[in-house]
């Protein structure tokens, strides 16, 4: 790759730190203003992401007027010790410009939804102020000049994804869920961290140039050890094995976080890094492996998973985890399919918010239930709802011609492009996913919006109100066209951020690809709605061991336990046990000999005045005797 | 005359005061017995005056007289409030700092 320079912020690009203060103003008004807010805090909340959002356009524009398309603008400066000096810095390239766009745009449609949504929630103003953090701290992350600012909005996330998994902090599920998703992205961040150390230690600065064109000169284990802790960060955010099992479960938060923050945009992060960090990644071959084969087993594994839950939401969460899962192979492969991974990460925003914005709706009609087996024959009550959700529905599953076929496809195409067996594995890998992506979408459809009604007796369905109904026509529509609009624009687009690509040629031709993609998707689909077009039994069947391990999470659940849960609680039984014996024992110890002695010596506090008096005669007598016996020697 | 009989006088007296202190019960004999035992410490340093021929030891038992006025105000004053408040004068009942 050329050497990479930075060109100056000019004109309305100069105001790109705007971008990051409005939402991040609008958090700090909410949360300050407290109970008077409570009138308008969430018009204010959804305000500030519009005005972002126009402001992300006009940067576009103006970014798109510019030759070298890297612009640079430091703030203020962070750290500076000895010879490192960090600043806060921004970075606006198409790569970013893209994330802005869609964190913005996508965020303002959900901030809309929620104004609906949340609209019988007391603490909506909360939930505003958080969500604003989150917008304003994922746009540090993607616009963010170095890998430590990078870092600071990757905390942010984290810590604005908590407090809304555990919004509804009452609920013990969702403290407990908020609490798992915090533990799990912090771990995966000690390789973030790690890696920053690794770049401050062997090329004394954690800027994106400096790292960029000081990578060539790293050793191939510094370099293998850089990409493969980026990689653990990446895998920690996006929730990618081994790290899945807390993205289902922050399904306890309001139905607007689920699609905001662990389907269309923070769980997207890992995926950004690793397209940001492409310069170290390309550098060896071993760590694209490990993408690839985290990618690929990620995405089998969440659409496994995918097909035996009952629960709206996280049919939805196991089907975020195995786009991902593509997302990640796409990025792994490396080369070409870097652009392949960011078109289908900017369509899966579009149809997964919709999905899930559809699916919060579904749930707000049936008083906030989401076992689809008591669901079916919905389309009919709620038509805005089916068609929205129906477009998300041919968008995720890849049928021609809608999103997911012009994302999807050349990512089965470029996995399968992998030289020798790993193609085949690979490629087989892609499109065995994409068959039980058809199966278990077609599943959740089917059962949600046909079939008869299995409807428990206290609910009455309606639509939901044109402020949600709004939004879901607009994603809707975006998961129909996106795709196709967008996969050969953005690719040019990002051209100088990935480098000219030059197209592989694989096992199999795009039209082979392409048939056998279309044709998995329409099995795999016409199977699940041959299956369930009659409904399903409202209670699990006993079932085979394949079903009963993916009802299980495919021991996801079972390794977490056995291997952290079980050794950290004998740990922390044995470290009280310790302090209760060892520590607190010495120091119990000590005072209570102090305090036996000096009770025993109260025993000479008699009260006596003759007796205080006798004591100070022999102490004279002592005195005068030791004082005659030193003067007669 | 030697001074050998005013010091064994004011070691008897010192004596006979330290004896009252400690086995008297009565606050006003012990007060007196104190008395007695500054008095044998004056005579002391008056004879120790006469025989080195100076007289700082007279300075110094001025001293103690003048001391020994305002103690007796204030001890006196102590005795009186103690006795009016607990109806006895022993010293053995004036035990509040008993363990």
């Amino acid at each position: 790759m050329d050497e990479m320079t930075y060109a100056p912020a000019t004109g309305a690009l100069a105001w790109t730190w705007a971008l990051i203060a409005l939402p991040a103003l609008g958090a700090a008004i909410l949360l300050l203003a407290g109970r008077r807010a409570d009138k308008w805090g969430h018009l204010l909340g959804t305000a500030t992401v519009g005005a972002a959002f126009a402001l992300a356009l006009a940067l576009f524009a103006s970014l798109s007027g510019l030759d070298n398309k890297s612009v640079h603008m430091d703030l203020f400066t962070i750290i500076s010790v000895g010879e490192v000096q960090i600043d806060a810095s921004l970075f606006l390239d198409p790569l970013s410009a893209i994330f802005c766009l869609l964190i913005t745009g996508v965020g303002f449609l959900i901030h809309v939804y929620a104004i609906g949504y949340m609209s019988h929630d007391a603490g909506r103003r909360r939930f505003f102020a958080y969500f604003n953090l989150f917008v304003a701290a994922m746009l540090v992350l993607v616009l963010g000049g170095n890998y430590f600012m990078t870092f600071i909005g990757w905390e942010g996330v984290g810590l604005a994804s908590y407090l809304l998994i555990a919004f509804w902090q009452l609920k013990p599920a969702a403290a407990t869920a908020g609490k798992k998703a915090f533990l799990a992205n912090r771990v995966a961040d000690v390789g973030f961290l790690l890696a920053l150390f690794t770049m401050l230690g062997t090329l004394g600065t954690v800027d994106f140039a400096g790292v960029f064109n000081g990578a060539e000169s790293l050793t191939t284990g510094t370099s293998l050890a850089l990409g493969l802790l980026l990689l653990v960060a990446a895998c920690g955010k996006s929730g990618q094995w081994p790290f899945q099992t807390w993205l289902p479960d922050a399904m306890e938060g309001p139905t607007p976080v689920s699609a905001l923050i662990h389907a269309a945009t923070m769980v997207t992060a890992g995926v950004y890094l690793i397209a940001r960090s492409n310069v170290i990644f390309s550098l060896n071959a071993d760590v694209q492996t490990a993408v690839v084969v985290v990618g690929a087993l990620t995405l089998l594994f969440g659409s496994i998973v995918g097909c035996a839950k009952d629960d709206i939401k996280r049919v939805l969460a196991w089907s975020t985890v195995s786009q991902i899962g593509y997302m990640f192979l796409a990025v792994g492969l490396g080369g070409g399919a870097y652009a392949l991974g960011i078109i289908h990460l900017l369509a899966h925003g579009f149809f997964k918010a919709g999905l899930f914005l559809g699916s919060g709706s579904v749930m707000h009609a049936m008083n906030d239930q989401t076992d689809i087996r008591r669901f079916g024959g919905l389309w009919r009550v709620m038509p805005w709802t089916y068609a929205t959700f129906a477009a998300g529905w041919v968008a995720i599953i890849g049928l021609f011609p809608f999103s997911g076929f012009f994302t999807k496809d050349p990512i089965i195409y470029a996995a399968f492009a992998r030289e020798g067996w790993q193609g085949w594995v690979t490629g087989g890998a892609a499109l065995l996913g994409a068959a039980l992506t058809a199966f278990y979408m077609t599943r959740l459809f089917v059962l949600t919006f046909h079939g008869p009604r299995r409807w428990t007796e206290d609910v009455h369905p309606h639509e939901s109100p044109a402020i949600m109904t709004g939004p879901l026509v607009v994603l809707g529509l975006g998961s129909l066209a996106a795709g196709g609009l967008m996969a050969s624009p953005v690719t040019t687009w990002l051209t100088p951020v990935f480098g000219e690509t030059h197209e592989a040629h694989g096992h199999l031709t795009h039209t082979q690809v392409t048939i056998a993609a279309t044709a998995v998707v329409v099995l795999g689909a016409a199977l699940a709605w041959f299956l369930f077009r009659r409904g399903t039994d409202e209670v699990p069947r006993a079932a085979a061991w394949p079903v009963r391990l993916a009802r299980a999470d495919l021991g996801g659940e079972a390794v977490n336990r056995g291997v952290l849960e079980r050794p950290s609680r004998f740990a922390a039984g044995a470290a009280v046990s310790i302090d209760a014996r060892g520590v607190d024992g010495v120091v119990n110890g000590l005072s209570a000999a102090v305090g036996g002695t000096s009770r025993r010596l109260l025993a000479l506090q008699t009260g006596f005045v003759r007796s205080y008096a006798l004591s100070i005669l022999s102490g004279a007598v002592i005195v005068v005797a030791a004082l005659m016996v030193v003067v007669i020697q | 005359m030697s001074p050998e009989y005013y010091l064994i006088l004011a070691a008897a007296l010192f004596c006979i005061g330290a004896v009252g202190v400690l086995v008297r019960r009565n606050s006003i004999v012990v007060f007196m017995c104190v008395e007695l035992m500054l008095n044998a410490g004056n005579l002391t340093l008056v004879t120790f005056a006469r025989t080195t021929g100076t007289i700082d030891g007279q300075v110094m038992a001025f001293f103690v007289m003048a001391v020994a006025a305002a103690e007796v105000v204030v001890g006196l004053a102590i005795i009186m409030s103690i006795y009016r408040s607990r109806r006895s004068a022993s010293v053995d009942d004036a035990n509040l700092l008993k363990a």
